[in-house]
């Protein structure tokens, strides 16, 4: 996950925007439990990805996230002991009682790992697109350092990256193959450890000359007026918003787990998936002034 | 008031018993363009960290005297305040960037100062366009290659115009022709900015034409403070490893005052009568057709060594076409014969590491097949990466490590290591033990490497090959590449374009040649050019012999 300088609403708004509207998709992907809004929000990132150019960056950590989302949806299965509609009875398990996996259960859990993989996908779209040098200038001067660690360790990915690939060639070099077992395992790790340990002593030493420390800090943002981008950005992510505000009180797509499955499916559960893709890919529309 | 003085600064790192810079008293007058020469570990990092107040503020340590940089005591100013008076680049240019775009980057060190967004939009703008990398400024940092990073470092310490810029080997990860762009840059900078520049460098013939002055050290104290010819007369008495291919060319050749540089130096041979007025055509053009002539149509094919006898390592129409990006390799037929040492060059991004990936059997291509006649060794850039143990004993087996010369180090720590000894370790971890490979690459071996390390590592190739294994060396580094090779390729976008001996390719051009052979120019013997200083100083004497006698 790293910032990809791209042609895109999304790399067109200010930094602070456009990590708004990676927020508010979490918030959503939090607020609804709905197959349907999911599937839309999904629908909305994957769309949102494509449009800005890092599809193939938001896909990689879907997948990176599916093991997780597996393992949630199993352990949902194993634990919960609500849901009518018993699949497999494993009786008596020792210490764990009596253990029926659920039809129901096991959906919630598919559903709970679905949302994970949203939140993570919405994080990566949200690391492709958002300049972190800008969002470190917007967060200076509430929190210099803070701000400064958070770009650093943005920095550091890439340049470990590069490492780690370096020392594995390196011990795909060696004429057993770099050995295996755990104590080869082991010994790269240290080594890789290491490396880390001085790659930040050296990042560190450049942050030093570069002046920072230095006592005068405060940094005056150049006061710009909001572009059309800005605008369109922020704005489908407060409506985003405000549409999850609004389903929740006027209780559209309303899904219940347990005992049974009862899931609301009518013109307005339609209505308000269709709303959240097309909020979310709306300010893709624009392609006027995308490049920086 | 000079923008840098040492007054008898010694200097301990924390935990070693030795000082790094010892008793250094030294003063560097504004515009000054000031090259720090010596052997590894002599102390021209130290005293280029003591400089911009890394040391002690950064290393801790111990540190005696005063170190005054632009009116502040480093003593008393750490480096984020020195950074307004002083610019640094050190060695890695990886580490040397700490923001994600190149506008960012150079912004940076502005916005620390607390400059207004104006002035640090238009400290960017000079910057970028004074260092030639405008185009890059809405780049991503880790996108960049090494000789761009160079650059956009060197924006961001030059952008809040320092009195004073300090480079720890600048040029060590570039190619020659972004190595000498960069020494150009330098001299500009310093004419038309006043800028103090304090360059420490091994590669003294890319940077002495244009010092005002060089300071060499030896263990970590002042042992030559002179004008570069001065200097050069001096090191041929006392450190002959310092020598410029040319100042041994004329030492050989007997001839003085020795040149800082190939234009004085073929001033000198013109004044001798040893040489004409450069004329015509580029040298390129004068020595390979004549190696044509010499030949026949055989000139125009690579030479190859017992074409009969099954190569040690070949490949053959080899491609390698990334995904959504063009081919890196283009094609490549290749045969090396046992025995054979070959040196690939060509500049940064031709192909060349990728080249030796494939051959190592790193990487799969994508079209054409790679054949070896035994197991390859591979020994990439960095040989850091090949060590993963606490103890350099763990590394290898101990008849190994003493097969290297490194038994008696084998309970330091691989990290403790010299550049030269770490490189040694690695190059036996890859060679393995008794059973030597069919043949062994390297990428880059001389980076950062004095003389007397190069002199070291040519000679273990030398045997190496005298024992059967092929040699590919991947290297920028002409004058190792004419030490140690009898063969060239010259690979440019993923493809040879000249496969010939040394002779024939590093006499006939300007980037990829020798200073000798750039000193001789057309010159150059076309039968028999020379490369090294022994070669070319056996033909100017041949030339003084004849000149006589006529």
């Amino acid at each position: 996950m790293i910032y990809t300088p791209g042609v895109s609403a999304l790399h067109a708004a200010r930094a602070g925007i456009a990590a708004l509207y990676g927020a508010a998709i979490v918030a959503l992907a939090l607020s609804f439990a709905h197959p349907l809004i999911l599937a839309a929000l999904m629908v909305a990132v994957l769309g949102a990805a494509a449009l800005a150019g890092v599809g193939r960056a938001v896909l990689r950590a879907g997948l990176f996230a599916l093991p997780l989302a597996v393992m949630i949806a199993i352990v949902n299965a194993l634990v919960v002991r609500e849901g009518l509609t018993v699949l497999v009875r494993f009786g008596d398990v020792g210490p764990f009682g009596q253990v029926d996996v659920t039809l129901e259960a096991l959906a919630y859990g598919l559903l709970l790992g679905l949302r994970v993989a949203l939140i993570g996908m919405a994080c990566a779209l949200a690391a492709a697109t958002v300049d972190p040098d800008e969002l470190l200038r917007a967060l200076r001067p509430l929190s210099f350092r803070s701000a400064l660690t958070a770009t650093l360790a943005t920095r550091m990915v890439p340049v470990l990256t590069r490492d780690a690939r370096r020392m594995a060639d390196a011990r795909r070099c060696r004429p057993d193959g770099g050995g295996s077992g755990p104590a080869a395992r082991l010994g790269l790790v240290r080594a890789v450890t290491t490396g880390a340990l001085d790659r930040a002593v050296d990042v560190a030493a450049t942050l030093e000359l570069r002046g920072y420390g230095h006592e005068v800090r405060g940094v005056r943002a150049a006061r710009t007026p909001l572009s059309r981008h800005d605008l369109a950005v922020g704005g489908a992510a407060l409506a985003l918003v405000a549409l999850a505000i609004g389903a929740g009180l006027s209780r559209v797509a309303r899904f219940d787990a347990y005992p049974h499955f009862a899931v609301a499916a009518g013109p307005r559960e339609l209505l308000l998936a269709a709303a959240i893709v097309g909020l979310a890919l709306l300010p893709f529309a624009e392609r006027r002034g995308v490049g920086r | 008031m000079s923008v840098l003085r040492f007054e008898h600064f010694s200097y301990t790192y924390a935990g070693s018993t030795e000082p790094a810079v010892r008793d250094v008293s030294l003063t560097v007058e504004p515009g000054a363009f000031v090259v720090l020469a010596g052997m590894s570990a002599s102390g021209k990092s130290t005293l280029i960290r003591a400089a911009c107040g890394l040391v002690p503020h950064f290393h801790g340590g111990a540190a005696a005297g005063h170190v005054v940089v632009g009116g502040l005591d480093t003593r008393e100013h750490g480096p984020g305040e020195l950074s307004a008076v002083c610019g640094t680049l050190l060695q890695d240019p990886e580490t040397q960037v700490v923001m994600n775009t190149v506008r960012a980057e150079i912004a940076f060190p502005l916005e620390n100062r607390g400059l207004a967004a104006a002035a640090v939009a238009r400290g960017v703008e000079e910057a970028a366009l004074a260092l030639g990398v405008a185009q890059l400024l809405d780049r991503a940092t880790h996108e960049l290659s090494g000789g761009e990073l160079q650059r956009v470092a060197l924006a961001a310490a030059l952008a809040p115009r320092p009195q004073l810029v300090l480079l720890d080997e600048p040029t060590s990860q570039l190619d020659p022709v972004a190595g000498d762009e960069l020494i150009w840059l330098l001299r500009r900078l310093n004419e038309e900015w006043g800028t103090a520049v304090v360059l420490a460098e091994h590669r003294l013939e890319r940077c002495l034409a244009h010092a005002d002055r060089v300071i060499v050290l030896d263990g970590g104290a002042v042992v030559c403070d002179a004008p570069p010819s001065a200097m050069l007369a001096w090191s041929a008495q006392h450190a002959p490893a310092l020598q410029t291919p040319a100042a041994r060319l004329f030492v050989r050749a007997g001839l003085r005052p020795a040149p800082a540089g190939v234009k004085e130096a073929r001033a000198t041979l013109r004044a001798h009568g040893l040489i004409g007025e450069r004329s015509g055509p580029p040298a390129a053009s004068a020595a390979m057709p004549a190696a044509r002539e010499r030949r026949g149509l055989a000139g125009l094919l690579p030479r190859r060594r017992d074409s009969g006898s099954p190569a040690a390592l070949s490949c053959h129409g080899l491609w390698h076409e990334p995904h959504g990006a063009r081919a890196i390799l283009r094609g490549i037929d290749l045969r090396v014969a046992p025995g054979e040492r070959v040196a690939l060059m060509g500049r940064n991004g031709a192909g060349k590491s990728t080249l030796l990936r494939h051959l190592g059997g790193l990487q799969q291509p994508t079209r054409g097949r790679v054949a070896a006649a035994g197991r390859v060794a591979l020994l990439l850039q960095n040989p850091g990466d090949y060590l993963i143990h606490e103890r350099a004993g763990d590394e290898v087996p101990p008849a190994v490590l003493d097969a290297a010369g490194l038994g008696l180090l084998a309970d330091r720590h691989p990290r403790d290591l010299a550049g030269g000894e770490r490189q040694r370790l690695a190059l036996a971890i890859v060679l393995g033990g008794d059973d030597l490979p069919a043949a062994v690459l390297l990428d880059e071996p001389t980076r950062g490497m004095d003389r007397a390390v190069k002199g070291d590592l040519a000679a273990r190739l030398r045997g190496l090959a005298d024992q059967g294994v092929a040699v590919i060396v991947a290297t920028h580094d002409a004058e190792f590449a004419a030490a140690t090779c009898e063969r060239v390729v010259l690979l440019a976008d993923g493809a040879p374009i000249a496969d010939a001996s040394a002779a024939e390719v590093l006499a006939g051009g300007w980037h990829f040649a020798t200073e000798c052979a750039r000193v001789l120019g057309d010159d150059n013997d076309p039968l028999a050019p020379a490369l090294t200083p022994e070669q070319a100083g056996e033909l100017l004497r041949g030339r003084m012999t004849t000149e006589v006698r006529a």
